[in-house]
């Protein structure tokens, strides 16, 4: 016996409407031996998550499986019992989800969630289940397990959620982990801490992990091994180093280009197209339309997977060229601000979601607590782009709502050119509203499912400037092929465009009011890493041709850092530091920044984050002080507490909001 | 940019009603369901011309006799045709209901659709009302009216249609929830559409699918109603058949002269099947039902 997870062969399909077979997994052949870790990567749809399961036994509903089988400890899973796939399941092989939070039951303290996964899969006696939840909740690294175990999983923060998910997986004591997207949708912060107890837990415990994720920092971080899929095949499988490093596959190269890295100015490269639909892959090669290396041979013959000179496995007629051509290749250069006139001011902006008491009402007086977001003084140029980073609940998009009159200020002025705006829509001129516009974070939110693509750009061009009939038409093709998209998605609905495409119509019928500015809310967050390059560099595309102004947030780093000029970091809705791109990433930083810097995972298996401060989610800012002062890393003392830092300025239009002194925090 | 294989794509309203009826059809449950439907329509309609005898028609010498060539169905107490009297039975109650159950979502929608708008407070307090009314049995609140307005059409028409509005208020706030939520409202209001149009364009399409699906299925509970009223006696009044009227009327003869229900009660029965069964495809046709969707 030397493979725990002993997966061969695998194909699993679904029939669809038209009655074919599609396969969603093609042959493939999976090991992983105890204590290994092995990462899966891939864009979405390339079945990743599919073959993670199926190493349980387990198919989503309406997959079937075709051929091969899935052995775990030697005995096929998907031959084995239903009673024992109950006892494996969970116990010897557990599974943390993408989004823990909803897997915890909503109704169920954590301490009883924890307590049922003993009873279920541990040996131990009744009586010693209390004290093994305080232990396991402790070996997760959650403060204070004593409290933890008494609230409900909605009192967590996701981090918090998370770190119970993995408490439970490991009540079991298992073997092996599997691992969907665990920290995908977490802060930077978070994410790091957690990879951070992965990777000790599965070496304390002589664990096997299967970490599927499309973010290849993580995968660097605790995987040995890294096995690439794509259209539902292996096409690069090889140690974590050689997969990163020295890539012999054409598409695990693209999709390395494709990740903004936090040293490098340049955009990343783009990925153009997509993968082939389950069943659509055709006889050759399922990646040639995208392959910059096809030649006919790979459009009519199916590499097969083979050992490469360099090491790993490859599934490519030419790995020895690609392996000669990477890291050739270099991104476009992002369009720099050249100074000009002031576009968009913010002067002392606060906004509260806060509603006052009946009380509080009643003597005329605000709400008690402090603001959401306060204190906010920033003037940005005609053409300049400035990034807003900061944690989740750090009120990057509660600005951009406000600056866009979907949230009235409660105190403040936004002033767009020379005329200061009013608080909301309902108050602002038509061409105030042409000339802001908001592109939002999911475009299967942001568009209307029932309107087509022609419905969705001409709203704006009719509000706007009243076009109707050709010319409207004619202007909608046009805006269309100005995001790379030809006038025949205009009879297209959402459900009928990829992610990117759906994204790349947002950001046209944003660009359809001729806007001065766009306020850009987390805009490649939903969308996988190879579409993400393709967004940024239309948005700076775009830059180049209008010469817009661009609030670009995100709570990536390295993507804000790839676009924008000036970047503001924002903490609990306060401004914490502001300065060029390379004042910010570079030099004298706030501490918050420098944990944040810190947390950034790059796709390096040599480079290591460090953990400088806890990831603790707060809920509210503090009345006083600074509002870094919980958690920060390089604390004063009691001045932190209870006085406002003041702004220092190491350079002209650098600024940071901390009492250590310039030399101090410059000397770390 | 690689591109989608040329599927067709024009989205027109038609082409999408013409598709969902497509998917409707393509489903099992559905295609019995409308079936059904159809079929009841049908044979509503042409009826009074192919009865075979008049439904008033009594005869002292056939009381409660069996199924034969003659009758079917067998007779009635009073002698009459129990398959003429199935076939005309149900046009009363799908007249009534008919008419009933679009309007009772009409204005329950309208309604759900601006508590939903509103929110806040008075929403919350305009729901308690709701939930008070929906806690009453129903049968109770009808009767009320009933007895005090007297039965026919123009009372149960507006008595069926107002009760059975207010579940749809429930559904249709709890849709507008769901949907004003979503970015593509905050996009059409952060563009500075005027309050009408945001609902017309944005709310409005993504509000319709889930009412129809919930007209769908108070037109199968309404039926139900109606024929229990007739039931109770404060529906159609006799001699017009009615299957409700005349599971009444039958019910004192189930031991010995089982036809006399057994006629009214399939007959009702497959219609309400039929509705329900054309809802629930339509529901996963239109995408909003709760069940899992295709993989991948």
């Amino acid at each position: 016996m030397s493979a725990l997870i002993d997966i061969r062969d695998i194909s699993v399909g679904f029939v669809g409407r038209d009655g074919r077979t599609r396969e969603v997994l093609r042959n493939i052949d999976l090991a992983v031996a105890p204590g290994e870790c092995v990462g899966l990567v891939g864009e979405s749809g390339s079945g990743k998550s599919t073959l993670a399961l199926a190493a349980m036994g387990y198919l989503k509903r309406g997959l079937r499986l075709l051929n091969g089988s899935a052995a775990f400890n030697d005995t096929d899973m998907f031959a084995r019992s239903r009673q024992e796939l109950e006892r494996i399941r969970g116990g010897q092989l557990a599974l943390i989800p993408q989004n823990s939070g909803q897997s915890l039951t909503p109704t169920l303290r954590i301490g009883a969630q924890l307590r049922e996964a003993l009873r279920l899969h541990s040996a131990l006696p009744a009586d010693q289940h209390a004290a093994k939840v305080i232990e396991l909740l402790g070996h997760v690294r959650l403060p204070d397990p004593e409290a933890i175990v008494a609230r409900f999983p909605h009192e967590l923060s996701g981090g918090q959620q998370q770190r119970v998910a993995i408490a439970m997986a490991l009540a079991g004591e298992p073997e092996a982990l599997l691992l969907d997207e665990p920290t995908t949708g977490l802060d930077v912060t978070t994410q790091a801490h957690i990879l951070e107890l992965l990777r000790d837990i599965a070496a304390e415990r002589g664990m096997a992990m299967v970490y599927v994720s499309h973010n290849l920092g993580a995968i660097a971080r605790v995987c040995t091994r890294v096995v690439v899929m794509y259209a539902g095949e292996i096409v690069l499988e090889g140690t974590t180093r050689h997969v990163l490093k020295s890539p012999t596959h054409p598409y695990a190269q693209g999709l390395l280009a494709s990740i903004p890295k936090l040293d490098d100015t340049a955009l990343p490269i783009a990925l153009d197209g997509r993968p082939p639909a389950p069943g659509d892959a055709g006889a050759g090669c399922a990646f040639a339309d995208r392959c910059a290396l096809v030649q006919d041979r790979c459009r009519t013959t199916r590499p097969q997977l083979a050992p490469s000179e360099i090491g790993g496995t490859v599934r490519c007629f030419f790995a020895e060229e690609a392996g000669r051509q990477q890291g050739q290749t270099i991104g476009a250069a992002p369009v720099r601000y050249a100074g000009g006139g002031t576009m968009l001011d913010l002067d002392d902006l606060s906004i509260s979601y806060a509603k006052p008491r009946l009380l509080d009402q009643l003597l005329g007086r605000g709400a008690a607590v402090p603001p959401t977001v306060d204190d906010i003084s920033i003037s940005i140029g005609k053409g300049e782009t400035l990034g807003l980073v900061g944690e989740s609940g750090s009120g990057k998009s509660t600005i951009l709502k406000t600056i866009a009159g979907l949230l009235p200020p409660a105190g403040g002025t936004v002033t767009a050119g020379d005329r200061p705006l009013p608080r909301t829509v309902e108050h602002r001129d038509p061409g105030q509203l042409r000339q802001i516009q908001l592109i939002f974070q999911n475009p299967d939110d942001s568009l209307n499912p029932r309107h087509t693509v022609a419905d969705i750009l001409e709203q704006p061009l009719k509000l706007y400037f009243g076009l109707s009939g050709d010319k409207l038409r004619a202007r909608s093709a046009e805006i269309l092929e100005r995001v790379r998209l030809g006038a025949h998605y205009l009879g297209r609905l959402p459900s009928q465009l990829s992610g990117g495409e759906k994204q790349r119509v947002a950001i046209a019928r944003a660009f359809a009011a001729g806007p001065e500015i766009v306020l850009c809310d987390e805009v490649t967050s939903a969308l996988d890493v190879s579409v993400q390059a393709a967004v940024l560099d239309l948005l700076n595309d775009l830059k180049k041709t209008q010469g817009t102004t661009y609030i670009f947030v995100s709570h990536d780093l390295a993507v804000v850092r790839a676009l924008s000029d000036r970047v503001a970091v924002l903490y609990q809705g306060r401004l914490c530091e502001i300065g060029q791109t390379h004042q910010v990433f570079g030099g004298e930083s706030h501490p918050y920044t420098k944990v944040l810097l810190g947390a950034v995972l790059e796709p390096d298996p040599d480079a290591a984050p460090t953990l400088a401060a806890d990831d603790v989610v707060e809920r509210a800012p503090p009345e006083r002080g600074c509002p870094f002062q919980r958690r920060c890393p390089r604390r004063l003392g009691a001045i932190c507490d209870t006085d406002a830092p003041p702004w220092q300025s190491p350079e002209a239009g650098h600024a940071i909001r901390c009492h250590i002194s310039l030399e101090d925090l410059n000397a770390d | 940019m690689t591109e989608i294989a040329a599927t067709p794509a024009e989205n027109t309203r038609l082409q999408r009603a013409l598709g969902v009826l497509r998917d409707v059809m393509a489903r099992p449950s559905g295609a019995i369901g409308l079936t059904l439907v159809a079929f009841h329509l049908i044979l509503a309609i042409i009826s009074p011309w192919i009865v075979p005898y008049d439904y008033k028609a009594m005869d002292s010498l056939l009381m409660l006799k069996g199924p034969s060539g003659a009758h079917w169905l067998g007779t009635d107490h009073l002698g009459r045709d129990v398959l003429t009297r199935v076939l005309l039975g149900g046009r009363e109650a799908l007249l009534v209901t008919g008419i009933a159950t679009p309007i009772a979502v009409i204005w329950g929608g309208l309604l759900g659709i601006f508590f939903g708008l509103v929110g806040g407070r008075l929403d919350e307090v305009l729901m308690r009302v709701v939930d008070a009314f929906l806690s009453l049995p129903w049968i109770l609140k009808m009767l009320v009216l009933i007895v005090t307005f007297g039965t026919g059409i123009e009372v149960l028409i507006p008595t069926l249609a107002f009760f059975y509005g207010i579940p749809v208020i429930r559904i249709a706030r709890a849709a507008t929830h769901d949907v004003v939520a979503r970015d593509f409202v905050s996009a059409a209001r952060a563009r500075g559409h005027g309050r009408i149009t945001v609902i017309r364009r944005e709310l409005l399409p993504n509000v319709l699918d889930t009412l129809m699906v919930e007209g769908a299925m108070r037109w199968s509970w309404m039926l139900l109603a109606f024929s229990s009223l007739s039931f109770l006696g404060f529906g159609v009044s006799p001699p017009t058949p009615d299957w409700g009227l005349m599971i009444a009327d039958a019910r004192g003869f189930m031991s010995f002269a089982p036809w006399g229900v057994l006629g009214p009660v399939i007959a009702l029965s497959s219609l309400i099947i039929g509705i329900n069964l054309t809802a629930d495809a339509l529901a996963k046709a239109l995408g909003i039902d709760r069940a899992q969707k295709a993989p991948v």
